[in-house]
Order: C-alpha cells, then sequence, then structure tokens
C-alpha cells in the first residue's frame, strides 16, 4: 500500500524546494509531489508542523560489532540510529578485528542487511593501516571496492608523517577522504582532561589543545602537497578550526566535523569526576564552544557528526582515569543540533539539514539524495519545535553513556523512511 | 556545629568556617597526645577501613594511630596481596568491605577523584588519604596547624610551595587552604612542574627560588619524585638541587627567619639540605606528631555527622 504524507514542509538542499507539499511513496520509492493529493487506498500520515528533510548520515558512529557486542551491536545501533532520526551511519574501524580486510566490511554489510530490515544505511570507514597501528597501509583500494568510504584509525591517530602522506596519496585516487583523529599521541599520552584551569584544579593529567592542532597543521599541509581528500573528526578547539579555516580558503580538499558535545558543554561539566563526560578529544572551554558555533556558522564546519561511543554501565563506573572514552550520541544529536543551533540563532533549518544530511554525503562523495518524482524515498522527518526530556531508559541504543539524561530539548525526529522501510519514532 | 560535609574529599570548596573548626578541633586532641594515657573513647563501636591502593608508610601509619587513639576498630588494607590485583573494581572492593558494617573508609588512591566517586556509590563516611594529583586534604591542615602552632597564625603570612606543583596533590590542598585562611601563597619551581592556568587559583608564581625567599615566611619543600622525573621535568638530580633545593645557605642569604615543611619522605641533600631538614628552621617532625591530631579530629568530626 502506497503512503501519503500530507502537510509536511518539504525542505531539500538538493533541489533547493522548501514549501508545504504532499508526497506518495510506493515501494520505497517518491511517486508524486504535489498539493491536497488524493488519499484513496492509501495510509495516511498527518505531518502539519513538520519537516520532510534528505535523510540523516551520522558520518561517525562506533557500532562496536565485531568484538565488543556487551557495548553495541549493529543491529541496537542502527535501531539507535533510526530512533535518533538517521537513515545512514558510518560504522569506524576499531572493532575486534578491526576493518582493515575485506571480509570484515562483508560481515558488517551482512549485518546491516538485517538490522531493521535494511531501513538504515551503513556506510564502513576502514582503517588506514593495519591493525589501526599506524605502521603498514591496510589494503585500500580491496575496503573502498567491499565498500569503504572513507578510511580512518579512530581512536588513535595516523601518527606518522610518512604513513599519512601515502594514505593521502593512495586514497585520493578512489576519491576517498582520510578521516583524522588529530592527536599528537607524544603530547597527548595519558591525557584525560583539556588542559588549563579545571584540569590544574582536579589534579587530572591533560590532553593539551595543542595536540590536536599541531597534528591537523601538519596533515593540511600533507593534504597540500598530495592534493588528496582530508577529513578532521571530531574537531574540539578554536585554533584548529582557524587552521581549517585558512587551509578551505587556498580551495584544499579539507573538511571537518563537530559533536554536539563539544558545541554544547564544557570542561567545567567534569568538576564532579563524572565519567559521562569523559571524551577524547576532551570538552575544551567556553571559548572553544562559541568558535564551534561561528565554525558552524561560516561553514568552516562542514558536519555534525555524534562519535557515538557506547560503553556498558560498568566500564564507565569507574574512577574517571580509568574509563573508557567517549559518549553515546545518536538519540540526542538531532534535539541537540536545533535545542542549541536553531533554538538560539546560530544555523537556520536549512543550514542544520546541510550539516546532518547534505554535507556528510557530499565529504564522503556519495550520491546526493533528492526528493523528486521518481527517486528512492531516503527521508527524515522531524518537529523543529516540539519539546521533550531526554530519558535514556527509552533509548534503543544498548548502552546509556550519555550526560544529556534529563535534558529539556527543542526539536525531536518523528521518522525516518528508507531503503522502503519505515520507522515512527513518535505516534503520528 | 558540624562540618557541612559528611565526607573530607578535598579542601578545594571548604569554608574557612569549616577549616578553623577541624584545625580548632585538633588543638583538644594534640594535647591528648601529651598525656601519659593517650587513648579516648569517641570512636568506640566505630570500624574505621584504610584502603590504601598507593604505598604509604607515614600517612598510613598516622591515620591508624589515629584511629586507635579514638578506639576505633581499625581494618587495614593495602592494594598489593588484595583482590585488586585480581582485576575487581574499586566500587566492589569498597561494597564488599563496607558490607561488613564498616562506618568510615580512608582512601589512598593513585586516580585523581577516586575518592568522589566512591562518596557517591558507598555509604559510609569517606576520608581522602590522597587522590592522584588532586588533594591531600590531612596533609595540607596538618601543614596549616603546624605554621599556626609555630607562626600564631595564618591570616597574612607568605607561604611559598617549592617542587612539582604540577604533579603534587599537596601543593593543591595546601593552595586551596591556605588562600581560604587568608594566607598569600606562591608556587615555585621549574616551568616544566608549574601546571597550565596555576594563577587563576589565586597564588603567584614563581621560577627562581632566591627572588622570592626575602619575602617569605614559611616554605614547603615538596618531594621530587626521583624515578619518574628526572630527565623528562628536568635535565638531572644536580641541576634540580642547584637550583631549587633549599640549603642553610640560601635559607641565610633571604635575611629572616623562614619555616620549613615538607611533608616527607624527604630525599636529603636534593629538595632539602641535611642542615636544613634537621636545623631550627625545620617544622617537619612536629608535622608528624601534629597529623596524627588533625587526623583525629577529622574523624571525630566526620563521625558525628551521621
Amino acid at each position: 500500500m502506497s503512503l501519503l504524507l500530507k502537510h509536511g514542509r518539504l525542505l531539500d538542499p538538493a533541489t533547493g524546494r522548501d514549501e508545504s507539499l504532499d508526497l506518495v511513496i510506493t515501494d520505497g520509492r517518491i511517486d508524486r509531489i504535489g498539493r491536497a493529493l488524493p488519499a484513496a487506498n492509501m495510509q495516511v500520515v498527518d505531518l502539519t508542523g513538520k519537516v520532510i528533510a534528505p535523510g540523516f548520515l551520522d558520518m561517525h558512529v562506533h557500532l562496536r560489532e565485531p568484538g565488543y557486542e556487551h557495548k553495541e551491536t549493529i543491529a541496537t545501533g542502527c535501531a539507535a540510529a533510526a530512533a535518533g532520526g538517521f537513515t545512514g551511519v558510518c560504522c569506524m574501524p576499531n572493532t575486534n578485528p578491526p576493518l582493515d580486510d575485506e571480509s570484515v566490511i562483508r560481515f558488517i554489510q551482512a549485518r546491516a542487511r538485517v538490522a531493521m530490515d535494511g531501513l538504515v544505511d551503513v556506510f564502513p570507514v576502514g582503517a588506514v593501516t593495519m591493525g589501526r597501528k599506524g605502521e603498514h597501509l591496510a589494503p585500500l583500494a580491496e575496503l573502498a571496492t567491499a565498500g569503504a568510504v572513507g578510511f580512518s584509525d579512530d581512536g588513535d591517530p595516523v601518527f606518522d608523517a610518512e604513513i599519512m602522506r601515502r594514505a593521502l596519496e593512495y586514497s585520493k585516487m578512489f576519491k576517498k577522504p582520510i578521516i583524522q583523529h588529530a592527536q599528537d599521541p607524544s603530547l597527548s599520552k595519558g591525557g584525560v582532561a583539556n588542559e588549563g584551569i579545571v584540569a590544574t584544579s582536579l589534579g587530572l593529567p591533560v590532553i593539551p589543545r595543542l595536540a590536536e592542532e599541531i597534528m591537523v597543521a601538519r596533515d593540511i599541509q600533507l593534504t597540500e602537497y598530495t592534493g588528496g581528500f582530508y577529513h578532521v573528526a571530531h574537531i574540539s578547539t578554536a585554533e584548529t578550526l582557524e587552521t581549517v579555516r585558512r587551509a578551505k580558503a587556498k580551495g584544499l580538499g579539507i573538511t571537518c566535523e563537530v559533536t554536539p558535545h563539544h558545541f554544547v558543554l564544557t570542561d567545567e561539566a567534569i568538576k564532579g569526576y563524572d565519567t559521562n563526560f569523559k571524551m577524547n578529544p576532551p570538552l575544551r572551554t567556553r571559548d572553544d564552544v562559541e568558535a564551534m558555533k561561528s565554525g558552524l556558522r561560516d561553514g568552516t564546519i562542514d558536519v555534525i557528526a555524534t562519535d557515538h561511543a557506547p560503553h556498558s554501565f560498568d566500564e564507565k563506573e569507574v574512577e574517571f582515569q580509568a574509563a573508557p572514552f567517549g559518549i553515546i550520541g545518536l538519540e540526542t544529536a538531532v534535539g541537540l543540533a536545533f535545542s542549541e543551533l536553531l533554538g538560539k540563532n546560530v544555523l537556520s533549518l536549512y543550514q542544520i539539514v546541510e550539516k546532518l544530511s547534505t554535507n556528510p554525503r557530499r565529504v564522503l562523495h556519495l550520491p546526493e539524495i533528492k526528493i523528486q518524482e521518481g527517486e528512492t524515498a531516503n527521508l527524515t522527518i522531524f518537529d523543529p519545535v516540539a519539546e521533550w526530556v531526554v530519558d535514556p531508559a527509552t533509548f534503543r541504543s544498548q548502552s546509556r553513556n550519555t550526560p544529556f539524561g534529563g535534558y529539556r530539548l527543542k526539536g525531536k525526529p518523528v521518522g525516518v523512511l528508507n531503503n522502503g522501510q519505515a520507522y515512527w519514532i513518535s505516534p503520528s | 556545629m558540624p562540618l557541612q560535609s559528611r565526607h573530607l574529599l578535598g579542601l578545594d570548596g571548604m569554608t574557612r568556617d569549616d577549616l578553623q573548626l577541624i584545625l580548632d578541633t585538633a588543638v583538644s586532641f594534640r594535647e591528648v597526645l601529651d598525656r601519659p594515657i593517650k587513648k579516648v573513647p569517641p570512636l568506640q563501636g566505630k570500624t574505621v577501613a584504610n584502603m590504601f591502593f598507593e604505598n604509604s608508610t607515614r600517612t598510613r601509619l598516622s591515620f591508624e594511630l589515629a584511629e586507635r587513639r579514638l578506639s576505633a576498630d581499625v581494618l587495614g588494607f593495602a592494594a598489593t596481596g588484595s583482590s585488586v590485583s585480581k582485576g575487581e573494581t574499586l566500587k566492589d572492593t569498597a561494597r564488599n568491605i563496607e558490607a561488613m558494617k564498616v562506618d568510615m573508609v580512608v582512601m589512598r588512591h593513585s586516580a585523581s577523584g577516586a575518592p568522589h566517586y566512591l562518596s557517591r556509590v558507598i555509604e559510609a563516611n569517606v576520608i581522602n588519604a590522597g587522590d592522584g594529583s588532586h588533594e591531600h586534604p590531612t596533609q595540607a591542615l596538618l601543614d596549616m596547624y603546624t605554621i599556626r602552632e609555630k607562626l600564631g597564625r595564618l591570616q597574612g603570612l607568605h607561604v611559598c610551595i617549592v617542587g612539582d606543583i604540577a604533579h603534587s596533590r599537596v601543593a593543591r590542598s595546601n593552595i586551596f587552604g591556605l588562600i581560604t585562611m587568608g594566607a598569600r601563597v606562591t608556587v615555585c619551581g621549574p616551568a616544566t612542574m608549574i601546571p597550565r592556568d596555576i594563577e587563576k587559583l589565586g597564588v603567584s608564581v614563581c621560577h627562581h627560588i632566591d627572588e622570592v625567599l626575602p619575602s617569605v615566611d614559611v616554605l614547603n619543600v615538596l618531594r621530587i619524585q626521583l624515578e619518574r622525573d628526572a630527565g623528562r621535568l628536568f635535565p638531572s638530580i644536580r641541576e634540580y638541587h642547584n637550583y631549587y633545593g633549599i640549603t642553610r645557605k640560601r635559607l641565610e642569604k633571604a635575611g629572616r627567619t623562614i619555616t620549613v615543611l615538607h611533608p616527607g619522605p624527604i630525599n636529603r641533600d636534593v629538595e632539602i639540605s641535611a642542615d636544613v631538614a634537621d636545623g631550627e628552621h625545620s617544622v617537619i617532625l612536629q608535622q608528624v606528631l601534629n597529623g596524627v591530631a588533625i587526623r583525629m579530629a577529622v574523624l571525630y568530626l566526620l563521625s558525628t555527622q551521621n
């Protein structure tokens, strides 16, 4: 049976469309777009006050499978993605075994096809180096052929400048970005918190901002030299942003992403040693948070991505220094983005859709989603003004390690449609 | 008047009234230590567990003695040879000990914030006996007690803490406590040992000890971690001693009477020369004695909170 979406505000950066229209979807395709379409023999969903946008893609997600299924699985991670308003995720390669072999890529694809009946596209990110050890290049061409959309040793940086140079040169041949967790390990080793007054008074070992800034500056020179594609994962400092801004002005193939927690929280939050505020890169200062917002506004930051990093309750239920880095983000990202960015006039609705949908696909050179007749329906539907309170107990993710429990947010995903499947988050 | 918290996690944020209360309470316990029978009954029937996840001799003995002087039952625990080496978490270890009906836990741990975490997962009163590079509140309290005993006040004194400020829990607790009590604090050490933004805590920073000595009333000399730091935070022991070591010659050149503290254990002729450690400037052994009184005061005040 066809699905009729009535009275939604259709917002599509690809076609430039922004108007209230009805949509008929049949067998996963957009059949008709028009005004006051007849509802005979159709399932009708009234989307008055809701926005229909191209499907959101979170390009930085840890699905944990294979190897760490006690934290998350491809099934629970995809469910969390759908519940958070995402029709696609990129999964990072720090699994066990890591994504340094095409067989692991195929395993993930097979699992993703049955998770949520294939609703959520899972785009694997291959490892840059074997075992993510930073020494020998992984088989990048084979990984790309199997379906890797980019390469990263995320969790660890590609530290060796020669390896980074070769990776940029090699991946450029098939237009895949190197996604760098930029952090000079000789400066950040053993650190758990931003260097500054908070870490100084808490007596915590530090990850200086410099560790990120130096690595990004080096990588940008390597990108300029090689002409490769370079994407800075979870950018966190004002100076890194400025470096990226200058590189972009030169027209280099440089892009970057920011996580919601880096544009919402500061290192003040770690004062109670709550491990749900421990992430890498660490939370920085108010100035950095403001810089992230200006970077989003002026386009220096292309993408909002979550760095969704599930950990089990017991893994986080330890001393701050002993806890693993990371928080989950899939089910709070959309709410945080709308609350902090739309609600505080940092970005327009249109710009937020670009950062969550259009731009991540552009960074990864994936085909653009178009909302027009004959196209596959890959859609995220959201309510930009609905108010809700974050309750981790309701999460679809297997893990609950979020610092945002109890947050009152404005803006909420309503449903997602993709690959012939639909998932409605709030009943309508 | 009770303390505002039922735990002693650190001196950061503690009010002047609370600090004053502990210091004043310690005076009467200090007097007990001079009696022929050095035991009083306030903690009779209470059980205190000393959980030391890091090596310590004087702090552990000092707490244990304070507990026994107050007539508490005392449980000892050292990380080596315990279930911790079998991979048990801090939470499980603490909860198991608490299940034996323990009223108070004294903990030394290598991770900053470990006692804060512990206070959220167990019911007993938690006393921080040193957490990572964060705080060592009873040490700072006994330092302040000793300074007050010797000089009659804390308000308006100039205290200089010398050494590896970045990795020192003694330094942090002293900074928080002394500033609240109205003292002026300078931290002195090589730039590699001064943590970023420390001046935002209200202290002055100095890298040349001889420049600050002429205005200093009290020097608190920190222990240098020889094994860990030589070659990374400073080039050599010899160089450290020459530029930051507290010697009699250096003190005499300052032209005023300076009281010298050291939290121990001392490295003779590294951060402090033997003739200073054993001489008339030093109050190191008074610190050790006062430490028992301070810990008695803290245990007593917290035990009345439940």
